[in-house]
């Protein structure tokens, strides 16, 4: 088990996990899609150049090419942005992959606003919503570079295809190797108040402040960290909303298909409670740092404390 | 090929064809047309090129076919069938709910199917991903994969002719089903198919170009394009859609027919005596 600590950036923190993975197994391959220097992919390709391709600018045939490689046996991780990597290739990933019962593994960089300067057409939202109509496919964002290299490794032990939002710049260290399993939320404060249940790095962070911000006003939060988006984890959840009777969502994405309806939906069925949502509204993306797009969507400690306060209150 | 040989192709593409017709008259309609217009191609395929083995259809180093034109099924099955992959009586469950033989060819569910097509555009790619991982594997096998014109409107096969050109991909062999006919009526009345051969050696393929009616004509094409190397194959093929089943022969109207058993028994007497039988 890898200590992350060894990267300086999240997408090291990738490349170096499927970099291992295929130092074990032949029959790993990456392709990209004209975004290598970007993931740095490019030291996949230096160490195995007969089983990196890049297919440039044609992300449909990219995802088609990876079908047509797991059939033989191969294990194809395909990356390009997370907008890209879902929207132009969705119907290869739905039929040649999903379909078709082969194992792809897609990652999709810069998830919702962390897209940042490369501004709204290049933000995905609806990515989880769409990967979440095939059936199969394991969904994860993780939120730290060592949950980012222990996941990758676990979904390719599963086996099942996946998508994985990635954060491509920066890193932090929130876990020790080894301790984040796929399929298992990590409770990261223990309230019982409200439970706030956010995924990936930016609405971790922000609900980890926001749990500050509520203590010092009495009130107990408890927070959890859903790095696995599918297979929900409906036991961890069930506990919170069991504990809490108040859920808040926060996902850096769309409601609609997206992590808050998908918990809203199982609840529904299991236990009723009140529920909140922080996402991306009806809005498209734009452009801009975090500083300035985390406050203009309210994806920040104090926002999610608002919220997390007015429905502790109700 | 010698006249024995000959006729034995002859034969199984007279045998695939009466299949293919009471195959889709057991369900009442189907995708007759497209399925027609390759049957001397999967004959010759299936019966004198690609090695592959009925009684172990998943072997790996087997020559691989995707027919990205997923809606020909109905003459894939029937070849299938005649070959042993599965029984014949599985031919007359053609899109009954539970059947293994759906309208549009599945990996998942039929023996000796190598991928999925349905999604036009989309079986192109994936034969060049599977050209791309034998030489991965190092395996000497082959990929055949055959395309619609009207398929060729999608740019999927852009993108995968592009890539695979770039790759070399030379035990790559691509079969254009050059028969002037989608759906919706005539190709060049929709989106024309020009410069078909020109398009393709332009994106770095070699090229060939064949009447897709004629076995000789397509040995040759595929015994040349083999001593060609560092270079994806293409195979354009003039066909005539719905060739063989003679009620759709000429028509704008025979991509999908409906066809009676009565129909079909007709057909085929009618075929038998065309080719003197």
């Amino acid at each position: 088990m890898k200590d992350a600590h060894v990267f300086s950036h999240y997408k090291e923190a990738l490349i170096g996990a499927v970099m291992d993975l295929a130092e074990k197994h032949p029959e790993v391959v990456f392709l990209d899609a004209d975004l290598s220097s970007c993931i740095g992919s490019t030291a996949f390709q230096k160490a195995y150049p007969e089983r990196f391709y890049n297919c440039g600018i044609a992300e449909a045939n990219m995802a088609g090419v990876a079908a047509g490689l797991s059939s033989m046996g191969l294990v194809p991780y395909i990356h390009s942005f997370g907008c890209f990597a879902s929207r132009r290739d969705y119907d290869q990933l739905f039929i040649s992959v999903g379909y078709a019962h082969q194992t792809v593994h897609v990652i999709g960089s810069d998830p919702g606003i962390t897209a940042q300067y490369n501004g709204g057409t290049h933000m995905p939202f609806e990515d989880i919503a769409l990967f979440r109509q095939i059936p199969g496919f394991v969904i994860t964002e993780p939120s730290d570079a060592q949950s980012l290299y222990d996941l990758t490794l676990q979904v390719h032990e599963n086996g099942a295809p996946s998508y994985m939002r990635l954060p491509r710049k920066g890193i932090n260290f929130r876990y020790k190797p080894g301790e984040v399993k796929l399929g298992k939320g990590v409770e990261l404060a223990d309230g019982d108040d409200v439970a706030i249940i956010a995924t990936g790095v930016v609405m971790v962070d922000a609900a980890l402040g926001a749990e500050k911000i509520l203590r010092e006003k009495g009130i107990k939060a408890t927070i959890i960290d859903l790095h696995t988006i599918r297979p929900l984890d409906t036991e961890l959840i069930e506990k919170a909303a069991a504990k809490c009777g108040r859920v808040l969502v926060c996902e850096n994405g769309r409601y609609a298909g997206g992590v808050g309806e998908m918990i809203a939906g199982h609840l529904a069925a299991v236990n009723p409670v009140r529920m909140a949502f922080v996402n991306v509204g009806e809005r498209f993306g734009e452009v801009g740092n975090l500083k300035y797009l985390a406050p203009a969507f309210g994806f920040t400690a104090e926002n999610i404390a608002d919220k997390a306060e007015e429905l502790a209150r109700k | 090929m010698d006249k024995t040989e000959m006729e034995k192709l002859k034969d199984a593409a007279f045998r695939i064809r009466c299949s293919t017709i009471r195959e889709i008259a057991s369900f009442g309609s189907g995708h007759i047309g497209g399925s027609m217009s390759i049957v001397e191609l999967l004959s010759y395929l299936y019966y004198r090129e690609m090695n592959v083995d009925h009684s172990n259809p998943g072997k790996e180093d087997r020559d691989r076919l995707v027919v990205s034109k997923g809606h020909s099924g109905p003459a894939v099955y029937a070849t299938l069938a005649s070959k042993g992959f599965f029984p014949e009586e599985w031919l007359s469950t053609l899109n009954q709910g539970g059947t293994r033989l759906p309208s549009h060819c599945d990996m998942t569910k039929t023996p000796g199917i190598d991928f999925t097509g349905g999604s036009l555009g989309q079986g192109f790619s994936a034969a060049v991903g599977i050209a791309l991982g034998q030489r991965i594997r190092k395996m000497s096998a082959h990929t055949f994969t055959i395309i619609g014109d009207g398929e060729a409107q999608e740019g999927q096969i852009w993108e995968a002719a592009e890539a695979a050109g770039a790759w070399k991909l030379d035990n790559l062999f691509a079969f254009l089903d050059l028969n002037g006919q989608q759906l919706d009526g005539y190709t060049k009345d929709i989106i024309p198919s020009v410069h078909m051969p020109d398009r393709w050696s332009s994106f770095g393929w070699d090229v060939h170009v064949i009447d897709g009616h004629d076995f000789e004509q397509i040995e040759a094409a595929i015994e040349d394009a083999k001593r060609i190397p560092g270079l994806p194959h293409m195979i354009v093929m003039h066909t005539k859609k719905s060739f063989g089943y003679i009620p759709g022969e000429g028509i704008k109207a025979n991509h999908s027919m409906t066809i009676t058993k009565e129909q079909a028994e007709e057909a085929i007497k009618a075929l038998a005596e065309r080719e003197g039988r």
